[in-house]
């Protein structure tokens, strides 16, 4: 009854095309996966003859379209004879779905088009960097508001997000901070033996965690493990409509969403900041023990002696700055998502790499300020 | 109809942990019929689905499909099933990161070593033929509504003429206009191109429309089997709460206007 036949796949007939007597006569079976060679073939015909096709699909009956409109265009009037029913009417179904323009295939990109999409990112990168400002500012009118009227701060919000991104930050950042403080002493090692200044490791490890590395690798942590949480949490809120009916109960989104995250995080990276500080001071005194034979006891004299407070200070001021673009770009970056699932994971990694970009930059600027400041 | 069916099932059994879903399923679907699969939710239409086109091992049971076991056959053989039928997925499923043209396109190149006009051109075909604009080719799936991202998937369900066409819920979300045309559209194809559908729906309006026969699902079996008309006589209160229900009613009489 079905004239395609139940096709068992393997034992197909190879189609054939023949110009016999002005006649194109086609035999076998037309399928997808084989008609297409036969296009190749060219000569003299009016009449195509389907009554050896013994199966026809859609790439087919193509096929037959495709020659008969050859003849149209080569000035002749086509004919098919000795189709079936079901394959005259699949052939009349292409001829209504042929296409009727070429298939625009992607033109290439001409030095005015890189130009175009220079200035365009240009241009974007400028809105974004205002949007992004502007947002800052609502965040802080946000909480300037909620100081004035202390009942509307979301206490549990606050601390849920404390323990999401401090507590349960501890031990990565903290064997994090270990085994640079374990790496600095190996290196600075090596180099201060060869002038027999061993003991200066101790500054060396002192300095550098206390002043740079401890805050600035713990906010790259942090900005990797929280500011994309914040992204993909308030993004994914987005995507679901959340926010909107958040809009419409007449709540605010920055109050509810954006400031327990900013806050909840200005507290916890200081302190996660601190802890990174013990950790790598650990490692680097566990490390000059066993390297340099530098006991504890004097690696704590000769730090508490030879490094002043100051660096301890300079490397935790700009905790709480980090903490702010780290959670700002965060939140900005959730609330950019649009209604699908690809948005968010764009936006998710560019927010991370664009607030470890904006941390380090600050970290840049904070050294520029103190070396001018002389501390 | 002595035909051998072209999908059977026999003794399907299925569970999620200690959840059963089929509990001894039997089904058949003939050769070139479109069969509706319905049933509440959570009774596992779409698990069966699944099961027939072997994205999940049921725990026990025969499935064979063209009179293959689709479970016991070697790799080489699986592969060859599965290019005589098209799967649907409920939101179209098309790939993220191509194009219409591209998706429709990603059967035939993984299948088939076709050339790029050649490709192209069927593209635009079946493209065109499940009734989307050319320009909608060029489109990436996020820019496409639910309708045109349900018929894109459609057109690379059937990208490669397959026999039997799986369709997971093909109107749901879809406006009654849309829903309707949809179903015009598988109809309309299922003449053309000769197919067996195997059509998962809530959809009464479809089941009316189009559908040969109907199987409902519940307590882990195929209660009944039949035509629209055959439905309204089976004694369970399941079947006759959705077949005799208000919404039953008004689709049998928009019918019967038509």
């Amino acid at each position: 009854m079905n004239t395609r036949g139940s096709r068992p796949a393997d034992n197909t007939t190879a189609p054939q095309m023949n110009f016999v007597d002005g006649v194109l006569v086609l035999e076998g079976d037309f399928l997808i996966g084989s008609v297409e060679g036969l296009l190749a073939q060219h000569g003299q015909a009016e009449t195509i003859d389907l009554s050896g096709v013994t199966r026809l699909d859609t790439a087919g009956a193509w096929a037959v379209v495709t020659l008969e409109r050859r003849i149209q265009d080569a000035g002749g009037t086509p004919k098919i004879t000795g189709a079936t029913s079901l394959q005259s009417d699949l052939i009349e179904t292409l001829r209504q779905n042929m296409p009727e323009t070429d298939i625009p295939v992607a033109p290439k990109k001409s030095v005015a088009d890189r130009l175009e999409q220079v200035g365009r990112s240009t241009v974007s990168a400028f809105q974004k960097t205002m949007a992004i400002v502007g947002f800052l500012g609502r965040v802080v009118a946000t909480v300037a508001g909620l100081i004035v009227r202390p009942g509307r701060i979301r206490w549990t919000a606050i601390v849920h997000h404390m323990q999401q991104v401090g507590l349960n930050a501890v031990p990565i950042v903290s064997l994090m901070a270990f085994l640079i403080g374990v790496v600095l002493a190996f290196q600075g090692a090596a180099q201060l033996r060869q002038f027999g200044a061993e003991v200066f490791v101790v500054d060396l490890i002192a300095i550098s965690i206390l002043r740079e590395l401890g805050i600035l690798l713990t906010a790259i942590i942090v900005a990797g493990r929280s500011g994309s949480a914040f992204t993909a949490a308030i993004g994914s809120m987005k995507m679901r409509e959340e926010i909107d009916a958040m809009r419409t109960l007449g709540l605010d989104p920055v109050e509810v969403l954006v400031v327990p995250r900013v806050i909840a995080l200005t507290i916890m990276l200081p302190v996660l900041g601190i802890i990174a500080n013990f950790a790598g001071l650990f490692g680097g005194a566990l490390m000059s023990w066993i390297e340099l034979g530098v006991s504890p006891g004097v690696f704590q004299s000769r730090l508490v002696s030879n490094t002043g407070v100051e660096h301890l200070f300079v490397g935790l001021i700009k905790a709480p700055f980090f903490a702010l673009i780290i959670a700002i770009v965060g939140c900005f970056e959730g609330m950019q998502v649009k209604g699908n699932a690809e948005s968010l994971g764009h936006l998710t990694s560019t927010s991370v790499v664009l607030a470890i970009f904006l941390v380090i930059a600050a970290d840049a600027l904070f050294s520029i300020f103190f070396a001018v400041l002389g501390i | 109809m002595d035909e051998a069916p072209i999908i059977s099932v026999r003794g399907l059994v299925t569970r999620f942990g200690k959840h059963t879903v089929h509990d001894g399923l039997d089904l058949d679907v003939r050769q070139g019929e479109i069969i509706g699969i319905v049933g509440g939710s959570g009774t596992g239409k779409s698990v069966l689905l699944r099961a027939v086109v072997g994205l999940l091992k049921p725990v026990e049971g025969q499935i064979t499909v063209f009179g293959e076991n689709v479970r016991d056959t070697s790799a080489e053989d699986y592969r060859r099933l599965r290019r005589r039928w098209g799967v649907m997925f409920q939101d179209g499923a098309l790939f993220s990161s191509l194009n219409v043209q591209q998706n429709v396109e990603a059967p035939m190149r993984e299948q088939l070593a076709l050339s790029p006009e050649t490709r192209a051109a069927l593209a635009a075909i079946k493209v065109r033929m499940v009734g989307l604009p050319e320009d909608a080719l060029q489109k990436m799936p996020s820019e496409l509504s639910g309708g045109m991202r349900k018929r894109a998937g459609f057109a690379r369900a059937i990208a490669l003429d397959p026999e039997i066409v799986f369709l997971d819920e093909p109107t749901a979300g879809l406006d009654p206009i849309g829903a309707a045309a949809f179903d015009t559209l598988i109809a309309q194809l299922r003449r053309a191109l000769g197919l067996t559908v195997f059509l998962v729906t809530h959809d009464l309006d479809s089941l009316h429309a189009i559908c040969d026969r109907i199987a409902v699902l519940a307590e882990g079996r195929v209660l009944a089997t039949g035509t629209m008309s055959e439905m309204q006589n089976v004694d369970h209160p399941w079947v006759q709460a959705y077949f005799k229900g208000p919404r039953a009613r008004a689709a049998l009489a928009q019918k019967e206007t038509i």
